[in-house]
């Protein structure tokens, strides 16, 4: 049920990042009529046939899935804007360009329970992959340049898959750098009872649920 | 159904009049969520919060139990049982999270004023664990143990602090993100350069030096 991710890998699991992205509103197009829908997160409605409305996503793959309506994609999910966001991306190596948030997640539902109702789904997947990898390479070279003591780091656009992802190792890189760049540790005394507990050790030894 | 929300909780203040109004408490309930799962430390409890969700989603168990008896469509009813089971998710998961960090650190938080961060029912569970945990520990190792060690709090008597007890490390690094310009801000004591804090730029900090702003609600953590 509300099962609890493992803290030592990555905050919050890839479910969870795509519990939040289901949240993202899109349009639908329905072809039933049915009486607005007074829900905790929102109110939606009412649906018509073939009048557009907005839902957030969770709903609209629900609907789709039952055969109620029809998804119109976002616009940035066109073949149009992908390929030149794509090209952006490639021609700039430290620049990420403004995707949705949630880009990875919301094109992945899409494609597993919406492919009729995108244009060109293979040119436009395979697109979404070309830019997920080119970034994805970027995170990689821009992280290598973290040398030593970093007080903070700043990345401007970039997702929330992309940020599940990196979370882990980047918390942990720059905590180790913190601690071997500590000038306390270069003058830190011997006795016992002296001793502050090195900031890794204060997490009580557990045996991990597996 | 869905009501508005005033302020949220004494944990988050909404000092934008737009966000008061179209802040659903499953959003405020998300971002609890969100926050606490992020943070090193055990936040402030959101009772009022909590509270109000519980009795939407009392009201909303109701009203599909009728749904399902006064024969109005299935398929209605599996949307509202889907919303349902969504924010169920996000409460219980927003209080397993808070389980998880009272059991990892209960001696620090009976010890410092992190107590007053939780709720009735929390604090009850906190004393019960600790209670349960030093007497386990106490029968099965410490009192075997040669006497200048015994302590559940000390390594040995010759500490000066309870370094037997673990703390949250709120020097972890988070990423996060702020929805708008908060100007140059002074990380630490230790010098370094200032860093500024702009609308929508994701930085990775430690949590220690924004750690006001997340109290505020100025900053959000990712």
């Amino acid at each position: 049920m509300a099962g609890q991710s493992d803290p030592h890998f990555s905050l919050f699991s890839a479910e969870e990042v795509e519990f939040m992205a289901e949240d993202e509103m899109i349009e639908i197009v329905p072809n039933m009529r049915m009486d607005p829908l007074n829900l905790l997160c929102g109110d939606f409605g009412p649906f018509l046939p073939q009048i557009a409305t907005q839902v957030p996503l969770w709903l609209a793959v629900a609907l789709k899935r039952r055969g109620k309506c029809t998804i119109r994609p976002p616009e940035w999910l066109s073949v149009e804007k992908l390929t030149e966001a794509l090209e952006a991306e490639r021609e700039s190596p430290r620049v990420f360009q403004p995707l949705p948030f949630h880009y990875v997640e919301i094109s992945r539902l899409l494609f597993d329970h919406a492919r009729d109702d995108i244009p060109d789904i293979y040119m436009v997947r395979s697109l979404v992959e070309d830019i997920r990898n080119v970034r994805f390479h970027k995170i990689e070279i821009n992280l290598e340049e973290i040398q030593g003591r970093a007080h903070a780091v700043k990345i401007k656009n970039l997702s929330a898959m992309e940020v599940n992802i990196v979370r882990p190792f980047v918390v942990r890189a720059l905590q180790a750098f913190y601690k071997h760049d500590s000038p306390e540790m270069i003058d830190q005394s011997d006795t016992t009872a002296n001793r502050r507990p090195q900031v890794a050790d204060h997490v009580p030894r557990r045996v991990v649920r597996r | 159904m869905a009501s508005g929300s005033e302020e949220g909780g004494t944990g988050i203040q909404i000092d934008e009049y737009e966000s008061l109004i179209s802040t659903t408490d499953v959003e405020l309930l998300k971002r609890a969520w969100r926050h606490e799962k992020a943070a090193p430390e055990i936040l402030q409890y959101e009772g009022a919060l909590v509270q109000r969700i519980r009795e939407q989603i009392q009201l909303m168990v109701e009203t599909v139990e009728e749904f399902a008896e006064s024969g109005i469509d299935p398929l209605t009813v599996s949307l509202y049982e889907m919303d349902l089971d969504r924010t169920q998710f996000l409460l219980r998961s927003y209080l397993r999270i808070r389980l998880h960090k009272i059991e990892k650190y209960m001696i620090h938080i009976l010890k410092t004023d992190l107590w007053n961060r939780l709720s009735e029912q929390e604090q009850k569970f906190a004393k019960r664990c600790t209670d349960d945990l030093g007497k386990h520990l106490e029968q099965s190792v410490l009192s075997r143990l040669p006497d200048g060690y015994k302590s559940l709090l000390k390594q040995s008597t010759a500490s000066e602090e309870d370094d037997m007890v673990s703390e949250p490390q709120l020097d972890t690094f988070v990423i996060c993100k702020s929805k708008r310009d908060l100007g140059t801000f002074q990380l630490d004591d230790s010098g370094g350069v200032p860093v500024e804090l702009l609308a929508g730029n994701l930085n990775i900090l430690r949590y220690k030096s924004i750690k006001p702003l997340v109290e505020s609600g100025q900053i959000d953590l990712v």
